[in-house]
């Protein structure tokens, strides 16, 4: 199971990266393997406000939409046109070219309420 | 809840070869091994087996049986030679649709009755509230494994499974030497088979059929794959609020063969025209999967039905659906809107099937 050590988890399968005030998300190994075939990606608006837990995008398998949750509050300053012309990278690289979306976060410590990859490991397992 | 849903004979062979099972109709059934795509796939270009043990076995025998048949069930009976099948419709008074089904012809009056899972009890009480004493209806859906094995290839697992047995013709029905039913049907558009054994030995044959080519496949692409066909699922596509007319599978229905039941409002729909039509919509651009229930908009943004099914289809990488639209918009061509979250994705509609075969028994 790929849970990468750099990385937060929150309990309904998003990742996110932290690089400044900066958090990049997208879903995990996991998730987009329980998902499998991911056939189209619905992408907020750039300059969305979300709050922690608000539906923010939607990943369609053949089989249902799930929908994709903020992990933590901030403004989406950036989507991913890649996954959106070819959503398969979800499942090829959930946590590379698969990323979903980039939010401007308020607080860059409401990164440490997300669970950590050994706790995110325990939830999945 | 897992305590109230049924369980196939299966379900061993199933978490044997590694299958999610899900909750699904009211039973534990795989819903996927491994994922849609691969599955839809295998059965297109080769070869896939479903666990279909959930469906309905009913046999009918005795004297009048098919006199009777013919009176309760909307295609013609009397066309059937010994060893031939035909989908067919059961219908309420009104000429809505019960149930649809497959009857086959055994022997002059024996017949076989594959009806849906979720259907069995409904069905049962329907013949047997119509059903005159010389007729005999057994409800044998608990003695019997089903298993389809759909796909270009399905042929040569039958042949390894069953060395020295032969399919039967398009439609038709055999017995092979251990007892099991082997039917030439199938719920994919592609060549294949449906193999019903007796409950014990189900899990044998499922992985027998496996090990001879057969992708395990689960019920989530058998629901895209028949759909590509635009072959109807009840609850969704047919109800007792629709007649066959409307649904435009009025090649089974035989207006000509004497009286049915629900034969008069057929009979007005085919001189008036139905006033709903199902139709074949096709997205004319990327968009998200359409799905049962979605709405269905004209161009001027007015609200002229819903999805009965939608999926996206993996033969074609497209968003497909059906719905009962007024007969206004049935015209091949005729553009629509789906409306997905309150996005509206633009579809026109197409002929039936979506897809073509590349091959047939």
């Amino acid at each position: 199971m790929n849970v990468p050590a750099d990385l937060r988890f929150n309990t309904s399968h998003e990742w996110v990266r932290l690089e400044g005030d900066i958090a990049t998300v997208g879903i995990s190994d996991h998730a987009q393997e329980e998902l499998t075939d991911v056939v189209f990606v619905e992408l907020p608006a750039v300059g969305r406000a979300v709050d922690a837990g608000d539906p923010t995008a939607v990943v369609e398998s053949v089989k249902a939409a799930s929908d994709i949750y903020a992990p933590i509050g901030g403004e989406v300053v950036e989507v991913n046109p890649e996954v959106e012309a070819d959503p398969s990278l979800v499942n090829t690289d959930p946590y590379g070219k698969g990323w979903i979306f980039k939010l401007k976060v308020k607080s860059a410590s409401d990164v440490e309420g997300l669970l950590s990859p050994e706790a995110y490991i325990a939830q999945i397992s | 809840m897992s305590d109230l849903l049924k369980r196939t004979p299966l379900e061993a062979a199933h978490v044997e070869l590694g299958a999610k099972l899900v909750p699904f109709a009211g039973w534990y059934m795989p819903v996927q091994y491994t994922a849609i795509l691969d599955e839809h796939s295998a059965v297109r270009n080769k070869a896939g087996v479903f666990d279909i043990s959930h469906m309905g076995q009913f046999l009918v025998s005795g004297e009048g049986s098919l006199e009777w048949l013919n009176k309760m069930l909307a295609n013609n009976v009397a066309k059937l030679g010994i060893g031939e099948g035909q989908y067919t419709f059961l219908l309420n008074e009104s000429g809505g649709v019960i149930d649809d089904l497959i009857i086959y012809r055994t022997g002059a009056d024996d017949f076989f009755l594959v009806v849906n899972a979720s259907m069995i009890d409904e069905d049962l009480a329907w013949f047997l509230q119509h059903k005159p004493e010389s007729v005999e209806l057994r409800n044998e859906s608990e003695a019997w494994a089903g298993m389809a094995v759909q796909g270009p290839e399905s042929s040569a697992v039958f042949a390894a499974v069953c060395p020295g047995e032969t399919l039967p013709p398009r439609n038709g029905i055999s017995k092979t030497a251990d007892g099991s039913i082997v039917c030439r049907t199938g719920y994919t558009g592609e060549d294949g088979f449906e193999f019903f054994s007796s409950a014990e030995s189900g899990g044998d044959y499922l992985k027998k059929f496996v090990a001879a080519g057969a992708k395990p496949c689960g019920l989530g692409c058998r629901d895209s794959l028949r759909l590509e066909m635009c072959y109807p699922l009840n609850g969704n596509d047919l109800s007792p609020e629709r007649t066959p007319i409307e649904a435009g599978l009025g090649f089974f229905v035989d207006m000509e063969k004497g009286d049915f039941i629900g034969r008069e409002t057929l009979a007005k729909q085919k001189a008036e025209g139905p006033a709903t039509k199902l139709v074949a919509l096709m997205y004319t651009d990327k968009g998200a999967p359409p799905r049962a229930h979605y709405t269905v908009l004209s161009t001027d943004g007015e609200e002229i039905g819903e999805l009965s099914s939608g999926v996206h289809s993996p033969s074609l990488g497209t968003g497909i659906g059906l719905a009962y639209l007024p007969s206004v918009y049935s015209k091949l061509g005729t553009e629509v809107r789906i409306d997905v979250r309150g996005r509206q994705f633009p579809a026109k509609v197409v002929k039936k099937p979506f897809y073509k075969p590349t091959t047939k028994a």
